[in-house]
């Protein structure tokens, strides 16, 4: 197998922006169709985590790449179901800022 | 060899009988149907009881003759088999078949008064119930043959009791007499049953004659002290019971109050069931008594101090049927003092002989009230004239309760007083000297027997009616229905003829029945006389001061006598004292343990509660609603769990894979 200058570490620390940019979107970006973005980009850090580790400790083994699969089929149907969400809220309450739907509160 | 039906059938069939009533013959339009299952049930009962005391007259080897089922065994797994056995059983000796024979006759021929006394109450059928479920209960009392059952039946003894009593519930006083006659009771019956279970523990068994034998052959393993204190605690304990039950100081004041209940009610309570349980209970358990000299010297002494306190009282009190209660007590003193001078035979005796004249004189006075409408004595008077039939028996009945020659008190109270002359047992525990105070305070009391009953009879049934009521009254005064007369007549009949049960010309055939050898007479044949005078003595003041509607107290007004008079009549502050220390006593701290349970107890869980509120309250603060919030929270926990884990190096997660 031909060297590579690219190590493992690299991979995480990618991952690890791209989990970054993605919890600020979801923690601090006021639109909600924002927010769900935010998740999926912290779903895609953690798909590179998984196909890295593949890679670089053991590719014999399939499971990196199959949880990969996985969290794809799950993300599209996350983001089906939170679209669907924002749509509903959207008519309910007028706006698709989540920090105006706070109504369920103590 | 004679056929003994089973004994257990005795019982049953009372039983059988509440069980009718109550499932047929509870409602008004049924209820006059009531009163014949109960009396069919009672005649076979004694007739069932009868044999069986014929059966053991003629065939003395036969006792004791116990038939015993295991109900339940403790611990039947142990290596040394099971370490307790609870068992039901019958035991049929003389002394059970004698007091079958007194308990199911007297209850009979009181039910049969009852379907005269009762006709037309609300409650027939209701009566008739508790009726046969007190003579189901005072018969499988009789009959255990081990503690542990006879506590059961002792406790439904007390249930019927109250329920009799209390028959009248709408009344206040009824229910309070019902709840006194229960409660003080208990007050004897915890130290009745702390004494079965240290006894049954010290023998590992309930059996009556297997604790017998273990007594008298100093088998016992008692947890505490020696064998011969420790049977002596359990005596007295034992006896507690029999002191609530029987109405002995200092549990005595119940009974008086008892009368609340309907008459025959109490001619039951105070002749054959109720009062004669404790009695009963004492002699049963004798052989306990009889292994400890200083319980039996305690019995004696209760028994002779409650007969002259009662007798006291009895002289001072103006409604009839008090007078009559404080005579039971005094009389249940009379056996108790009999049982505790070691004679088993005189205190059944007079147990005997007293159910019948006792149940005759309740049943008298209940047909005084029945026709007159009241309570009061003073508010009779003249009453022989048109009661005849209940004058006359009612005579026999006072006679034969104050000891006059020939009817049956005389037999049975001088017998007591003989087996207290020449018992060995308190001569020698007491000294002679001591025995002669018991002899002589029974000598009071037999003087003071004969003239509180003539009082009560001469104000009752001679001289003019009294007051404006009885003008009234006396119009009305009629004798009462044959159904009623029946058994004063059969009572009188049994008061006057039962002292041949143990009559020389009999051969003392109680004696032989019991096992008794000869009577105690021999050295005290002057008692006789004595006592004989002494009830006629009684009779002739009394007749002075009471005769032929004469009040001869009213005249007295030195101050000394007044001042002893008005504290006999308050019955020596008993009640007073009761009410005043005990019941305030009770109250006082029973107010206090209300304060504990409502600021301490309640305390915690309302504290509990409070804690949650506040709790939430605060806790409340961090739903916000705001969504971002909440993952902000969840994110910086797992990133902060993390930091930790990593720090103390804990690995969370699926086994490492270690290389391809």
């Amino acid at each position: 197998m031909m060297q590579s200058y690219l190590q493992l570490h690299h991979y995480l620390i990618v991952a690890a922006l791209l989990f970054a940019v993605g919890a600020f979107g979801v923690l601090a970006r006021r639109n909600a169709v924002a927010v769900l973005m935010g998740v999926e980009l912290m779903l895609n850090a953690a798909n590179i985590n998984f196909v890295a580790f593949w890679r670089y400790i053991d590719p014999a083994r399939l499971e990196g790449q199959v949880f990969v699969l996985i969290v794809i089929t799950v993300a599209a149907a996350e983001a089906a179901v939170g679209l669907a969400l924002v749509l509903n809220i959207y008519r309910t309450f007028g706006t698709v800022e989540v920090d105006r739907v706070n109504t369920l509160k103590g | 060899m004679p056929v003994i039906w089973p004994i257990w059938m005795i019982p049953a069939l009372p039983l059988a009988s509440f069980l009718i009533i109550a499932a047929l013959f509870l409602r008004p339009e049924r209820a006059r149907f009531a009163p014949y299952v109960l009396v069919a049930a009672l005649v076979a009962a004694l007739a069932l009881s009868l044999q069986a005391a014929l059966g053991l007259w003629h065939y003395p080897a036969l006792a004791p003759l116990e038939q015993r089922a295991t109900w339940l065994a403790i611990h039947p797994d142990s290596a040394a088999g099971a370490r307790l056995t609870l068992e039901v059983g019958t035991l049929l000796d003389p002394l059970s078949a004698l007091m079958l024979v007194v308990v199911s006759l007297v209850s009979l021929l009181v039910q049969i008064y009852s379907i005269g006394y009762m006709r037309g109450d609300r409650g027939y059928g209701r009566y008739f119930a508790f009726m046969s479920l007190f003579s189901f209960s005072m018969l499988g009392l009789v009959v255990a043959n081990n503690f542990l059952e006879i506590y059961v039946f002792w406790e439904l003894v007390g249930l019927c009791s109250y329920l009799l009593i209390g028959y009248y519930y709408q009344t206040a006083s009824a229910a309070n007499a019902a709840k006194k006659a229960f409660i003080v009771t208990r007050f004897g019956d915890v130290g009745f049953l702390l004494g079965i279970i240290a006894l049954s523990h010290a023998g590992a068994t309930f059996n009556f004659m297997q604790l017998q034998r273990l007594i008298e052959t100093g088998g016992l393993t008692p947890f505490f002290f020696g064998q011969s204190v420790f049977v002596t605690v359990v005596a007295l304990l034992i006896f507690s019971g029999a002191v609530g039950k029987s109405a002995q100081f200092p549990l005595h004041v119940w009974l008086p109050d008892a009368m609340e209940g309907p008459t025959p009610v109490s001619a039951l309570i105070h002749a054959a069931t109720m009062v004669a349980a404790g009695v009963y209970l004492v002699a049963r358990a004798f052989f306990v008594f009889h292994a400890s000299g200083s319980a039996l010297v305690v019995v004696a002494c209760i028994g002779a101090f409650t007969a002259f306190l009662a007798a006291t009282i009895a002289v001072t009190q103006s409604d009839i049927k008090r007078v009559l209660a404080y005579s039971t007590i005094s009389q249940l003193g009379y056996m108790m003092l009999a049982l505790g001078a070691g004679s088993v035979a005189a205190g059944m005796f007079h147990l005997t002989t007293h159910a019948f004249f006792k149940a005759l004189l309740f049943l008298c006075a209940g047909s005084v009230i029945h026709s007159v409408g009241t309570n009061d004595m003073w508010e009779m008077g003249g009453l022989g004239r048109a009661m005849k039939w209940t004058a006359a028996t009612a005579a026999i009945g006072a006679l034969a309760l104050s000891g006059v020659w020939p009817l049956s008190g005389f037999y049975s109270k001088d017998y007591v007083l003989a087996s207290v002359a020449t018992s060995s047992g308190l001569a020698s525990a007491l000294g002679v000297g001591g025995r002669e105070v018991l002899l002589g305070l029974g000598l009071v009391v037999v003087f003071l027997t004969a003239f509180y009953m003539t009082r009560l009879w001469a104000v009752i049934f001679t001289g003019k009616p009294r007051g404006g009521r009885d003008q009234q009254g006396r119009v009305h005064a009629h004798e009462s229905p044959w159904v009623m007369l029946l058994p004063l007549v059969v009572l009188a009949t049994l008061a006057v003829f039962a002292g041949l049960l143990n009559h020389g010309s009999t051969g003392m055939l109680l004696n032989r029945f019991m096992g008794v050898g000869e009577a105690p007479h021999g050295e005290a044949q002057w008692l006789v006389w004595v006592s004989l005078g002494l009830a006629l003595t009684g009779i002739a003041t009394s007749w002075a001061i009471y005769g032929n509607g004469r009040n001869g107290v009213a005249a007295v007004t030195s101050a000394p006598a007044l001042a002893i008079y008005r504290f006999v009549q308050r019955k020596w502050w008993m009640d007073d004292f009761y009410h005043g220390v005990v019941a305030r006593g009770v109250l006082a701290a029973s107010r206090i343990f209300a304060w504990v349970d409502r600021h301490v107890v309640n305390g915690f869980v309302d504290g509990a509660a409070w804690l949650m509120g506040v709790g939430g309250r605060w806790l409340r603060q961090a739903e916000t609603g705001q969504l971002q919030l909440y993952v902000l929270v969840l994110l910086t926990a797992v990133a902060a769990a993390g930091f930790v884990l990593a720090y103390l190096g804990i690995y969370v997660g699926p086994a490492l894979a270690t290389g391809p």
